[in-house]
């Protein structure tokens, strides 16, 4: 109690050295900290990147491909899905409801969704459906709806007349003309790939590619040619009438031998994509722990540069009774209690930065920080933090400790 | 021997060395005394200019340093014989020291400073009924009672001497080392410092050795001791 006391009164004597050290440490905490729960958040937004879909079917592929694809826009579909077989499994016992994707069009660099009411009505993304910042979803063959950055990007509003361009390039010489769209809709922002999309009607894609064709087109039309009955589709999303079902489904559909198919479970192909692409959070980690580590040097430079000019008041607590152990105690007591206080500072920091800057961040980059409890990961670093910094004062201590020795009650000063 | 030195638990002369040899680096003896001893309650005068060993003579008698050879008993106990926790025990248990200046911690109140032995030292602080009544009674006599709750670096070196007297003298302890507390004080100053802690001393009962290389102060003690004398390896050093 008396050393703890000690301790307290010596740092706070050495307000401005203790407090810069304090705040160095703190901001290394904070930073690992607060990596950590970014890093959740962003984790948690991309698992949450949709929710609600039992099952992603799309022709025979790779199951990231399939991911990416439909969910994000990203890659190319893995071929397309005749329009019995969607059909056929729309229609089995299992399956509660069942979204359309027609890829294979765009505007402006910006993936075009040909798709049915389903999508605004069942698709789920973090436990949030799509909602409208304007108007509605398309209903006619000539309606699109388009999302919050395709809106803001292209300075879209209501009653915009839309181009559509075959292929996914910026610059497209193989426009639609024949066929425009009107901007219908305005998706509110999602913080997911919708945002960057434009959604028509299954009629709309069809109706488009007949007129080019009736132009005499310049391109070979829609995902893939088609002489009678309605077009094939891409990928179509599958919501189960119960989640059991899910893996029994998963296994018929990608055991079928009618027309080769890959069905991916969205929240099992998330993770491993994560796993894939996570592992840049590393890097981060690396970065952090190596701003710690100086922090905890910049303690033991100090604590060190401080003991020259303590030598007297350790000749004082030694003629007094002290002896080199409670020396060591009091020195190695200093940098623990240093080590504490930035810990709660550096977490007092990340919590307070997040309430600052939380609206911001949801705002600019669809990554939701929350005030949640610190995970047991940020438990471990701050267990790990005030050891290590304990522990850094036992190289000063010990310097205190053999000049305690040899220099008795007389330092040379 | 006193009452008070039975109260404290100790025996025999406030200091007896026999044969004391110390050396930091072997073969370069600091210290070599054949014999020094004092009584209790005596105030001893140890004139020691600068090179004579004096200051690692009294890290010897704190028990801070190890003698390699010798006898070294104070207050009846062989310092030799205890490990180096029992010594700083021992010495935080019996002994004041005054340093000739920068005696307080910085980051304490004159209080804490005056009241720091008995926190650290159990036998201090059984030998007072309130370690703050204590520090107040020795500060009004120290003439120092309005400083108490003053923060040290505004004291002037005077008044940090009265202090650090203070702090010696609180738990009665059976010896008070001073070395060379008045060198930085001057006269006036200086001759109203010992006059207070003579006083002191005496109320207490301990037995006061003060170290100084001035000599003028030697006829207010009881007995004078020239060190370069006692100590063989100052004078076959030579200075």
């Amino acid at each position: 109690m008396l050393l703890l006391s000690l301790a307290w009164r010596s740092l706070r004597n050495r307000a401005v050295i203790t407090g810069l050290t304090l705040v160095s440490i703190a901001l290394s905490v904070a930073l690992l900290v607060g990596i950590e729960h970014i890093r959740r958040g962003v984790r948690e937004s991309f698992a949450g990147t949709i929710k609600g879909t039992d099952l992603i079917v799309g022709a025979r592929g790779g199951t990231t491909q399939v991911l990416l694809s439909t969910v994000f826009g990203m890659s190319t579909p893995t071929g397309s899905v005749s329009w019995a077989t969607y059909e056929r499994w729309r229609a089995h016992p299992a399956v509660r409801w069942t979204i359309p994707y027609v890829l294979g069009d765009a505007h402006q660099g910006h993936r075009v969704i040909g798709t049915t009411a389903e999508f605004f009505s069942r698709y789920r993304f973090r436990d949030r459906s799509v909602t409208f910042a304007a108007g509605g979803p398309p209903e006619t063959d000539r309606e699109v709806a388009i999302g919050a950055e395709v809106a803001e990007r292209l300075g879209y509003t209501l009653g915009r007349e839309v181009v559509l361009a075959h292929g996914v390039a910026a610059v497209s010489f193989a426009e639609h003309t024949a066929h425009p769209f009107v901007v219908r809709g305005i998706i509110a922002r999602t913080f997911t790939p919708i945002d960057r999309a434009l959604y028509v009607t299954l009629d709309g894609l069809t109706a488009m590619h007949a007129a080019e064709e009736g132009a005499g087109g310049l391109m070979m039309g829609p995902p893939s040619p088609h002489t009678e009955g309605p077009a094939p589709i891409t990928a179509f999303l599958v919501g189960t009438k119960n989640r059991f079902e899910t893996l029994q489904l998963q296994r018929e559909m990608n055991e079928d031998r009618t027309e080769p198919l890959t069905a991916i479970i969205p929240g099992v192909a998330l993770g491993q994509l994560w796993q894939t692409i996570g592992s840049a959070e590393v890097g981060l980690r690396v970065v952090a722990a190596l701003t710690l580590v100086v922090g905890l040097i910049g303690m033991c430079v100090a604590l060190f540069a401080s003991l020259e000019s303590r030598r007297r008041e350790m000749a004082i607590l030694r003629a007094v009774g002290a002896g080199p152990r409670t020396i060591v105690a009091l020195l190695v007591l200093e940098s623990g209690v240093l080590a504490t206080l930035a810990a709660g500072l550096g977490v007092a920091l990340v919590y307070g930065g997040i309430l600052v800057a939380r609206g911001a961040v949801e705002a600019r980059f669809g990554i939701a920080l929350t005030m949640q409890a610190l995970g047991t990961t940020e438990w471990l670093y701050l267990g790990l933090i005030v050891i290590a910094g304990t522990l850094v004062g036992l190289l000063p201590a010990w310097r205190a400790y053999r000049n305690a020795l040899t220099d008795g009650l007389s330092p040379s000063l | 021997m006193s009452v008070r030195d039975a109260r404290r638990g100790t025996t025999g002369p406030a200091v007896a060395i026999r044969d004391l040899r110390f050396s930091y680096v072997p073969g370069h003896e600091v210290i070599d005394l054949p014999a020094l001893e004092f009584a209790r309650g005596e105030t001893v005068f140890l004139h020691g200019p600068s090179g004579s060993g004096k200051t690692t003579l009294l890290g010897l008698i704190a028990g801070v340093l190890t003698p390699q050879v010798g006898q070294l008993a104070i207050l009846g106990t062989d310092l030799t014989t205890l490990s180096r926790g029992a010594r700083d025990r021992f010495r935080a248990a019996h002994l004041g020291y005054v340093f000739q200046m920068f005696n307080l911690i910085p980051y304490l109140t004159v209080r804490e400073n005056i009241t720091l032995p008995c926190r650290l030292s159990a036998d201090r602080r059984a030998r007072v009924t309130d370690p703050d009544a204590a520090a107040r009674v020795l500060a009004d006599r120290l003439e120092i009672a309005p400083l108490l709750e003053a923060r040290v670096t505004a004291l002037s070196v005077g008044q940090q001497q009265r202090v650090a007297v203070a702090r010696a003298l609180i738990g009665a302890p059976a010896l008070i080392v001073c070395d060379e507390p008045t060198s930085a004080l001057d006269a006036d100053r200086r001759d109203r410092f010992l006059e207070l802690l003579f006083a002191n001393v005496a109320e207490a009962e301990s037995t006061l050795l003060f170290v100084s290389h001035d000599l003028s102060l030697a006829g207010r003690f009881d007995r004078t001791l020239a060190l370069r004398e006692l100590n063989r390896a100052a004078a076959t050093g030579g200075v």
